[in-house]
C-alpha cells in the first residue's frame, strides 16, 4: 500500500509540471474536437500529431497522445447522442438511448450524465491501473484463442438483448454483421473473399465506413422522409444538466459500468469493445421496467458511457505492463514510444518509473479536465440541435465525407459509405435494428480468427472450448443470456396467442 | 489498420499553389527539390518500417532543404501502398520505403501483383534492416539453438508456430527456417505480430521468427526465450544471443530490409540527389545511433547505392520465390 502511494506521488509529481499539465489539456481538447467531428477518429489524429511530439520528452508525448485518445472516446459519445452517429465502436450503444433522450429534448441530461459517468469511471480505472497493473497482466495471459472465441460469443449473445423489438430480427442483423466482417483477404490463405475482384474491398470493410453509412447517413435520409419538422428542433431544450432523479437512477449503473468496463478493458484481445454492450445488457436485465430501454432510459447512457471510459483507460494495462498493444490506437502508442527511444515491454515499469506512473497520474488529471471542459460545453453542443436541418444535414454529410475520405485517402470508401447509407435506410424502413449489425461486424472478425487459431492449436478438436474452464464459463454465460433473452419473447408470444 | 496523414492532404492542396508561385517567380527550372517530398510507407504508423522511415526521412529533410513527409498507406502486405507509389508521377516528389516483403517476397505471395519489384522502380538505396530472431515460449525444452533445431526437426508436427499472416515478415522468414529444417509445424495465424507475441508469452504457441525491434523488451524481461539471431555477427541490441552461424545453421541468414525507391522513370539527376541525401542520413552519427538503438542492422553497405539495391532486389525476389514455392505458400 505504501508502495502504491509513493508510486502515485512520483506519478503526480511528474504529471503536475506545467508542461505536462498543458499537454494533457491540449490532448483532451484536441481529442474532444476530433471525437465530435464525424469520421475523424483518434487513430487519424494521433498519426497526424506524431511528428509534433518529436520535440517533447517521451512522458509528455505519451500524456498528450493519451489525452487525445480518451478525449476522443468522450467526444464520440457527443455525436452519438446529438446526431445518432457513433464516432467510435464503443459509442454504438450510446446511440440507442442517448439519441432517444435528445429527441425528447433531454440532450443536456444525456451529455451531462455521460460526462459525470465518464469521470467517475476514469477515477476507478486510474486506481485499478495503479494498483493492479502488474498482477492483472497474469490474468490477461490466461486468455488464449479458445477463451477469446467464447468471450466474443458471449458478446454476441449480449447483442440479442440490445434489440428493442423481435429477437429473430436481431439475429438476422447479427448474422448479416458477421457476414460483412468476412469480406476481404483471408488471413491464413491470402485468398480474397467476397471482394468481387474489386481492389478497395481487399482489406475488408472499414468500421467507420459501415457505421457512418448505416447510422449517420441513413439517419439523415430517414429524417428527410418526415414531412413535419422533426421533434428535436421544435422542442425546448430543457435543463442542461441531469436532475436529482436522473442522478439517482444513474448512480448504480455508473458503478457497475465502471467495473465491467475496467475488467474487460484489461484483455489484450480488444475486450474493451464489449464493455458498453455488457453494461447495457446488465442494466436492461436489472431494470424494473426494461421496456424503457431504447426509449430514452438514462441508465442506458450512464452505464455504457462509464464502461466505455473505464475500458479505454484499462486498455493501457496490456501496453504498459506487457508491452503488447490490445488495439489499433495502442499499437500506434507503441510506435510513438519507440520513436522516443522507449520500447514498451514488461520492463518499462521498473526502468522508466517516471514514465509509467506519470502517464497513470495524468489519466486522472485528464479525466478531471474532460469534466471541466465538457460540462460547460454541454450548452454549446445542445445548441447545435437548434441549427435548422437544411443547414445541419448538408454539414453532417460534407464533414462525414471528408472524414471517410481522409481515413484512407480513398474515394472508394466514400462510395461504399453511400451504399451502406441506402442499405441502412432500407433497414429502418423494414424495422431492422442496426446496432446488432454493427456488433456482429466488430466481433465477427475477432471471433473467426480466434476460432481458427484455437482449432489449429487443438488440431481440430472442438472439445477444447469446453475443456478449458474460462472458455467453458463464457460459453455457459452465453447460453444463459440467450435463454433469458428468448424466454420473455416466448412468454409474450404465448400470451398474445391466448388473448386471441 | 488504416491510417492517414492530413499533412499529406495539406501538402497536396498547397502543392499546386506553390508550384504556380514557383513558375511565376522563376521561368527557368528551379533546382530539385522545390516543394515537400512525400514518402509513402506501405505499413501502419508505428511499425518497424514506419519507424525506420521516419528516422531516415527526418535527416533527409535537412539535407534536401525540403520536408520529406511520411504518408502511411497500409494494406495487402504493403503492396497497396507500393502500387500507388509506383504509379505516381516520376518527378521525385513521391518516393517510397519498400521492404523485404513488398520488393522481395510479394511476387511469390501475390499471383496478381500489379508491379514488378525488379522493373517498375528507380532504386535509391538500402536504408536499414532489422535482423530476425528465432524465439520460443520461455519454458521451451531446449537449452540452446542446436537443441532447439534438433527438437523442431524431430517433433515439428506437434509444434505450433505463430506468424502475422501470409506475406508478412514473420511468415516469410519462418517459411525459410522451416524449409531449411524440413519442419512442418502447425502455422497459427495472427493479425499482426503483437497478438502473436502475446500468445507466445502466454505459452499458447511454441515459436516464431520476428524482427528484433519487436522482441528485445520481452527477451530482456525473460518472458520469451531467444535462440538465435539470423545475422553473421551478433547484434549489439542483444549481445548475449548467439548467431545462427554459431548455432550450426549458417544458411539461415535473413534481415527484414527497408529501402527507398522512386517510381520508374525518375530523372537520374533526381535519383542521384535522393541517393546522396540517403547516404548522408546513414553516415550521420546521431541517425545511426537511433537506428542501432532500435536493433537496426546497418551492415549491408553494398546495397546503399541504387545499383547495389537493384542487385539486392533481384536476388531477394529469386530467393523468396524458391523458398515460398517449396513451402506451398506461393501460388
Amino acid at each position: 500500500m505504501s508502495d502504491l502511494l509513493s508510486h502515485l506521488a512520483l506519478g503526480f509529481s511528474v504529471a503536475f509540471t506545467v508542461q505536462n499539465l498543458g499537454l494533457a489539456l491540449v490532448g483532451c481538447l484536441i481529442g474532444t474536437l476530433v471525437g465530435v467531428l464525424p469520421g475523424v477518429g483518434p487513430i487519424a489524429t494521433i498519426t497526424m500529431l506524431l511528428p509534433i511530439t518529436y520535440g517533447v520528452e517521451p512522458t509528455g508525448a505519451i500524456i498528450l497522445l493519451a489525452g487525445i485518445y480518451y478525449g476522443a472516446q468522450y467526444g464520440g459519445s457527443t455525436t452519438a447522442i446529438l446526431v445518432n452517429i457513433p464516432g467510435e465502436v464503443t459509442a454504438v450503444v450510446t446511440t440507442l438511448d442517448g439519441h432517444e433522450m435528445a429527441k425528447q429534448g433531454r440532450a443536456g441530461a444525456a451529455l451531462g450524465i455521460a460526462a459525470i459517468g465518464s469521470f467517475f469511471a476514469g477515477c476507478v480505472a486510474t486506481l485499478v491501473v495503479a494498483a493492479l497493473a502488474a498482477p492483472l497482466t497474469r490474468v490477461a495471459l490466461l486468455f488464449g484463442p479458445a477463451e477469446y472465441f467464447s468471450l466474443m460469443l458471449a458478446g454476441l449473445a449480449f447483442a440479442v438483448v440490445l434489440a428493442r423489438g423481435s429477437v429473430p430480427r436481431a439475429l438476422v442483423m447479427i448474422l448479416l454483421g458477421l457476414l460483412l466482417s468476412t469480406v476481404g483477404t483471408d488471413l491464413e490463405t491470402g485468398a480474397e473473399r467476397m471482394t468481387f475482384g474489386w481492389a478497395p474491398l481487399a482489406d475488408g470493410i472499414d468500421f467507420a465506413v459501415l457505421a457512418m453509412g448505416v447510422f449517420g447517413f441513413a439517419e439523415v435520409l430517414r429524417n428527410l422522409d418526415l414531412t413535419e419538422q422533426r421533434d428535436v428542433v421544435r422542442r425546448p431544450i430543457g435543463r442542461l444538466l441531469p436532475t436529482g432523479e436522473d442522478l439517482r437512477r444513474s448512480a448504480l449503473p455508473i458503478v457497475r459500468g465502471s467495473l465491467l468496463g475496467a475488467i474487460l478493458g484489461i484483455l489484450p484481445g480488444n475486450g474493451a469493445v464489449l464493455g458498453p454492450f455488457a453494461s447495457y445488457t446488465v442494466e436492461k436485465r436489472l431494470a424494473r421496467d426494461p421496456r424503457r430501454f431504447g426509449r430514452g432510459a438514462i441508465e442506458g447512457v450512464a452505464g455504457p458511457e462509464s464502461a466505455n471510459n473505464a475500458g479505454a483507460q484499462t486498455s493501457f494495462i496490456p501496453l504498459l505492463s506487457l508491452g503488447i498493444p490490445p488495439n489499433a490506437v495502442m499499437a500506434l502508442m507503441v510506435g510513438a514510444m519507440t520513436i522516443h527511444g522507449i520500447v514498451p515491454g514488461p520492463l518499462v515499469m521498473t526502468r522508466s518509473p517516471q514514465l509509467f506512473w506519470g502517464v497513470i497520474a495524468s489519466m486522472w488529471i485528464g479525466n478531471l479536465m474532460l469534466l471541466v471542459i465538457n460540462l460547460p460545453l454541454v450548452g454549446v453542443w445542445v445548441r447545435f440541435l437548434k441549427v435548422p436541418y437544411r443547414l445541419m444535414f448538408p454539414a453532417i454529410l460534407v464533414f462525414s465525407c471528408i472524414g471517410i475520405y481522409s481515413v484512407n485517402n480513398s474515394a472508394a470508401d466514400v462510395l461504399l459509405t453511400a451504399g451502406f447509407a441506402l442499405a441502412g435506410y432500407a433497414f429502418v424502413r423494414l424495422d431492422l435494428e442496426t446496432a446488432p449489425l454493427l456488433l456482429g461486424f466488430v466481433l465477427g472478425r475477432l471471433m473467426e480468427e480466434n476460432l481458427r487459431r484455437a482449432l489449429a492449436i487443438s488440431r481440430g478438436s472442438a472439445a477444447s472450448f469446453v475443456q478449458r474452464p474460462i472458455s467453458a464459463a463464457f460459453l455457459a454465460l452465453a447460453a444463459v443470456v440467450l435463454v433469458l433473452a428468448v424466454l420473455p419473447a416466448v412468454r409474450t408470444r404465448r400470451k398474445e396467442v391466448f388473448v386471441e | 489498420m488504416r491510417t492517414h496523414r492530413m499533412t499529406r492532404t495539406a501538402a497536396r492542396l498547397a502543392a499546386p499553389v506553390l508550384a504556380a508561385l514557383a513558375l511565376a517567380a522563376a521561368p527557368a527550372r528551379a533546382a530539385y527539390p522545390e516543394r515537400p517530398i512525400t514518402m509513402i510507407v506501405p505499413f501502419a504508423a508505428g511499425g518497424p518500417t514506419d519507424v525506420v522511415a521516419r528516422i531516415v526521412a527526418e535527416h533527409m529533410s535537412r539535407t534536401l532543404g525540403q520536408q520529406v513527409v511520411i504518408e502511411n498507406v497500409a494494406g495487402a502486405g504493403g503492396t497497396t501502398g507500393i502500387l500507388r507509389a509506383s504509379q505516381a508521377a516520376p518527378d521525385g516528389y513521391t518516393i517510397m520505403m519498400g521492404h523485404m516483403g513488398t520488393h522481395g517476397a510479394a511476387p511469390a505471395v501475390y499471383p496478381d501483383l500489379k508491379y514488378d519489384p525488379r522493373k517498375d522502380f528507380a532504386p535509391i538505396g538500402l536504408a536499414a534492416g532489422t535482423p530476425i530472431v528465432v524465439v520460443a515460449r520461455k519454458d521451451f525444452p531446449a537449452k540452446d539453438f542446436k537443441e532447439f533445431v534438433a527438437k523442431v526437426k524431430a517433433d515439428s508436427e506437434k509444434l505450433n508456430e505463430a506468424h502475422a499472416g501470409v506475406g508478412s515478415v514473420s511468415f516469410t522468414t519462418c517459411s525459410l527456417f522451416n524449409s531449411l529444417l524440413g519442419a512442418k509445424p502447425t502455422r497459427v495465424v495472427y493479425r499482426g505480430t503483437g497478438p502473436a507475441l502475446n500468445d507466445l508469452v502466454a505459452g499458447q504457441v511454441d515459436y516464431m521468427c520476428d524482427q528484433i525491434v519487436n522482441l528485445v523488451p520481452q527477451i530482456q524481461a525473460g518472458t520469451i526465450k531467444a535462440y538465435a539471431v539470423a545475422l553473421p555477427e551478433r547484434s549489439p541490441a542483444l549481445p548475449d544471443v548467439p548467431t545462427t552461424k554459431e548455432g550450426g545453421l549458417p544458411e539461415f541468414q535473413v534481415t527484414a530490409w527497408n529501402a527507398v525507391f522512386a517510381p520508374k522513370g525518375t530523372p537520374p539527376a533526381v535519383v542521384k540527389r535522393l541517393s546522396q541525401a540517403l547516404l548522408a542520413a546513414l553516415d550521420d552519427a546521431a541517425t545511426r545511433k537511433r537506428l542501432l538503438e532500435l536493433g537496426g542492422d546497418l551492415s549491408n553497405t553494398a546495397a546503399r547505392t541504387p545499383e547495389g539495391l537493384q542487385k539486392l532486389v533481384e536476388s531477394e525476389v529469386a530467393r523468396w520465390n524458391k523458398v515460398l514455392k517449396a513451402t506451398g505458400a506461393a501460388k
